[in-house]
């Protein structure tokens, strides 16, 4: 990893700077109590203990690990699971353009660099002035954050496993309390996407009695039909 | 149920990866036209409502009972409060336990 680090170098440039490495702290801090969660949530609801440290490695990224997780718990079939995830990831695909000559040069930065690709190590690389910044601050949270996340998660896995039964500590409640702190800031700034959102939640419910477990989230997304496109008309409204 | 979590396990690992490699592998090539990005956050959004309102009030197919709305709730009110992370998922957790000790179904 060190390596990687040092081969996407072109100089060796000044690029201390406490503040950056405070901030990726404090984020690897925040990921490591959702990790925490996770691993804890998934094993008190009966998944064996390598399921949410296996996928956290080879999924790596909450929110997706979360609903696929939420899904299987509850009865829900592997496509339903799968296809659940892959929706809510389609957005690394965009971050992965935007940060694509961020990642370096060679065939293995960029094969590994793709894996660390979350909305975290976007946001932090594309904050930075310049291409050495950017890369330096890519792979320092994603390594951070891969890290942290990782050890995180197995620590609640193990934590979850002694704690018997969920329903008595309410640990049902807390997954989809975790989804709203997830979405509240995008529900916050966004008036069509909270109305889309507000209909596909009536949708999904109103499915759930009569579609096998996991499909009536997959029906939600009619409720984009009623989001209009880019903010125009918003000021009239 | 074993077999099938694998299964979900590796397509999502999988698609995941490939999605994350789109942008080392199309290099300058292309760029997502804003609308479809709008329109993918949009979606990730929806889906994740969607899975909270069935998480939060159903159960196999029907009502999941008090309890757990309550706590979803009062932990969406400290989301709200932007309270840190631990705190919602405590909250959560240790509201619907409460009333479930208290007799809440």
């Amino acid at each position: 990893m060190r390596s990687l680090l040092r081969t996407g170098r072109v100089r060796r440039p000044d690029v201390h700077d406490p503040e950056l490495l405070r901030d990726i702290a404090l984020v690897c801090t925040a990921g490591g109590v959702v990790g925490l969660s996770f691993g804890a949530i998934s094993v008190a609801g009966g998944l064996p203990v390598w399921v949410p440290v296996v996928m956290s490695l080879v999924v790596y990224a909450g929110a997706a690990q979360f609903s696929a997780v939420g899904i299987l718990l509850a009865g829900g079939g592997p496509f339903a699971a799968a296809a659940t995830g892959l929706l809510l990831n389609t957005r690394n695909a965009a971050f992965s353009l935007a940060v694509a000559d961020v990642l370096g040069r060679g065939r293995l930065a960029r094969l590994v660099g793709a894996h660390l690709v979350t909305d975290e190590t976007a946001a932090f690389a594309l904050a930075q002035r310049d291409p050495v910044r950017r890369r330096v601050a890519f792979w320092v949270s994603g390594i951070g954050l891969f890290t942290t996340w990782n050890v995180c998660v197995l620590a609640g896995a193990l934590a979850g496993s002694a704690l018997g039964d969920t329903a008595t500590y309410g640990l049902d409640a807390a997954f989809p309390a975790v989804l709203a702190a997830l979405v509240l800031p995008a529900l916050r700034e966004q008036r069509p996407v909270r109305r889309a959102a507000l209909l596909g939640a009536v949708v999904a419910l109103a499915a759930t009695p009569l579609t096998p477990t996991g499909v009536p989230v997959l029906l939600a997304l009619a409720g984009l039909l009623v989001r209009r496109p880019s903010g125009r008309r918003e000021a009239a409204a | 149920m074993s077999g099938g979590v694998v299964v979900a396990m590796l397509a999502l690992a999988v698609g995941t990866y490939a999605l994350r490699l789109t942008g080392p592998l199309l290099h300058g090539r292309v760029e997502v036209p804003a609308r479809v990005r709008e329109l993918l956050a949009a979606a990730a959004v929806v889906l994740l409502v969607a899975l909270l309102a069935t998480g939060a009030l159903t159960e196999s197919g029907g009502f999941a009972g008090w309890a757990r709305p309550a706590g979803v709730l009062v932990g969406g009110v400290l989301a709200w409060r932007r309270a840190p992370f631990a705190v919602v998922v405590l909250g959560a957790a240790a509201t619907a336990g409460v009333l479930r000790a208290l007799g809440v179904p």
